[in-house]
């Protein structure tokens, strides 16, 4: 089969790989129809990411049909699902209480003891994102092999295009749980760092949550204007001190509820390293930090803090006096896909919500390498790749 | 011992270890004092001192929550044929002749494969089973599995304690060095495994294809 795969910072191909097989019984292989590149994609096009080897297939959101299954799976073949970008057993004590993306078991044995010694527990496990994360292949692929595909796809409707429900795989799930665990009252202000997918997911949310004002932050000119399509104020940081703007348009209060959607990629293999591993590859990692930090220093005593945004390693002069003496929540984590999914799903078949606007760009598979490129060095105009294997080479 | 609670930590087989231990120990007035000092009296379980050897044993331990029945987990772990599904050095165990022996053969680097001949030095119906290496075997070892009702229903705790002595020769060294180089890992990983299989029914693999599979149970 064709599959993206990263071969080094900054350099990823379509290559010819093995097709992908049943190798456990709950498995089943998916033909994928369409996949998108995240925007955490990029921290593994620039190498910040740690663990990745040459030949890795990227993409952890994908959808598909199901063409064969192992004898443990529940799928049946010809369905359409959706897969999230978490891989959960179902079984273990995580997955009993809905906090999929803290399985136990997802993550093969000898992959675990990096981010155990990282983060004191190893992390679940994530198609196509490391070998931190399991090392297994993506969805940027004509094929993937699922496993737990009891657990983890949801069979959707013929009748709702792939583009209308691709975005269930992470992006949609990870704005929505950014929101909830934002708690937002009625009479609430929401700020929202960062106007990237997630971050227009989580307006949209809020929105939906009731809030009563979004004001979302970001420098981006067009993904502003989407966001203000959306029902929310606009700040642009390069033109305006955001925290002064924030106490006054929440007169002088502080905005109730904050959502970081940016994210900052530091990380490191030991622990002791972190630090200067995130200086060093990052290099701006005070700048990369200062969303957290604005939104921490302009959210009211009491308010509660949402990071979706990623992070992986340590970071400097993290302001938690504020944290505390303000009495801040602070809510974040990978997403509990599986938990969101089915809710969603008929969300978009009820019409409340629409997730198509956001695709800028539809690229046949082959033309990844270039949807990469674009989507890192034209990040205004490129807000959504969306893949298509099948799609013929030149029609873009 | 450092632990407790006998009540839930019975003294036997591998609570041996650390009473067995002790009177080397206790030689000098001067080891007698750094036993003062490392609070004996703490609640946390023995192998998770400080210290990395017991006497002269290597001692690695771990516990996992299990979410299963503990009958079930206990019928699982005492049909020893099950062990090297989730075990990745132990290649086989071959049943003795006698009740209760049994030849571990280990595998270990270069492709080699050791035989341990252990007995079960004590058992109890669905809390704990418990091994301990022949008098003429080359190594010196002891290992004790226990199956405790977790909290709510999070189901089972089993713990994992294995010791072993060196007495020398090749097979030892060789113990010895897996043990060193990595005290935790191995057992970490097993019982890891064994969550896995009774948990999810099938150990995790990223592997593509089957023939990316391992050919080793474990990339060492």
């Amino acid at each position: 089969m064709r599959a993206l795969t990263w071969q080094g910072t900054q350099k990823v191909s379509v290559e010819t790989v093995p097709d992908p097989e049943i190798v456990n019984p709950r498995d089943a292989i998916i033909r994928v129809t369409a996949t998108a590149i995240c925007g955490s994609d990029l921290h593994l096009y620039d190498g910040v990411i740690p663990a990745m080897r040459p030949g890795d297939i990227l993409g952890h959101e994908f959808m598909g049909e199901v063409v064969e299954t192992g004898t443990d799976s529940t799928l049946q073949m010809g369905q359409r699902v959706v897969v999230p970008f978490t891989i959960s057993c179902g079984g273990c004590f995580h997955c009993r209480i809905t906090q999929f993306s803290a399985c136990e078991n997802s993550n093969p044995v000898e992959k675990q003891d990096m981010s155990e010694k990282l983060y004191g527990h190893p992390m679940a496990g994530i198609f196509g994102y490391s070998h931190m994360t399991g090392g297994y292949s993506g969805g940027q692929a004509e094929y993937v092999r699922v496993p737990f595909s009891d657990v983890g796809p949801i069979v959707v409707p013929d009748h709702l295009d792939d583009e209308k429900v691709l975005f269930l795989s992470d992006i949609l799930p990870t704005g929505w749980m950014a929101a909830e665990n934002a708690e937002i009252q009625p009479d609430d202000t929401v700020a929202v760092w960062g106007c990237g997918p997630v971050g227009l997911f989580a307006i949209q949310s809020a929105i939906a949550m009731g809030a009563a004002r979004v004001i979302a932050i970001d420098h981006y000119p067009h993904r502003l204007e989407l966001a203000k399509q959306l029902g929310a104020e606009t700040i642009n940081f390069r033109l305006t001190d955001v925290r002064e703007a924030l106490m006054e348009m929440s007169g002088g209060i502080g905005v109730d509820a904050v959502i970081d959607a940016v994210g900052m990629e530091s990380h490191g293999f030991a622990v002791d390293n972190v630090i200067d591993i995130a200086k060093q590859k990052v290099g701006i990692g005070a700048d990369r930090a200062s969303a957290l930090k604005q939104a921490i220093l302009a959210v009211r005593f009491g308010g509660r803090v949402s990071v979706p945004g990623v992070y992986g390693g340590m970071t400097d002069k993290f302001p938690l006096g504020a944290v505390m003496e303000k009495g801040l929540q602070l809510r974040t984590g990978q997403t509990h896909v599986q938990r969101y999914m089915a809710d969603l799903l008929a969300k978009i078949e009820g019409g409340e919500i629409d997730t198509t606007f956001l695709i800028s760009h539809r690229l046949p598979l082959e033309e990844a390498a270039d949807g990469y490129k674009c989507f890192k060095e034209a990040q205004d105009s490129w807000t959504k790749v969306v893949l298509k294997p099948g799609m013929a080479a030149g029609t873009a | 011992m450092r632990h407790e609670s006998p009540a839930k930590w019975p003294y036997f087989a591998l609570a041996g270890i650390g009473l067995a231990a002790i009177p080397l120990a206790v030689g000098t007035a001067a080891a007698r004092k750094r036993r003062e000092m490392r609070g004996e009296h703490d609640s946390a379980p023995g192998h998770t001192a400080r210290r990395a050897s017991f006497g002269d044993y290597h001692v690695v331990g771990r516990t996992v929550t299990i979410a299963r029945p503990r009958a079930e987990l206990f019928a699982f772990w005492r049909d020893f044929q099950n062990l090297p599904r989730f075990m990745a050095n132990l290649d086989r165990i071959e049943p003795g002749g006698e009740p209760g022996h049994n030849t571990w053969h280990i595998r270990a680097p270069a492709g080699k494969v050791y035989a341990v001949d252990t007995r079960i030095a004590r058992e109890v119906d669905g809390e704990l089973i418990a091994w301990r290496s022949t008098e003429d075997s080359e190594i010196d070892t002891e290992g004790r599995v226990t199956f405790e009702d977790a909290p709510g229903d999070r189901g089972t705790r089993v713990g994992l304690i294995v010791a072993y002595k060196p007495k020398g020769g090749v097979i030892g060294d060789m113990i010895a060095t897996l043990a060193r180089r990595s005290p935790e890992l191995q057992a970490r990983h097993d019982l890891k495994r064994l969550k896995m299989l009774m948990e999810a029914g099938e150990i995790a693999t990223s592997a593509r294809t089957c023939a990316d599979l391992p050919t080793e149970k474990e990339a060492r």
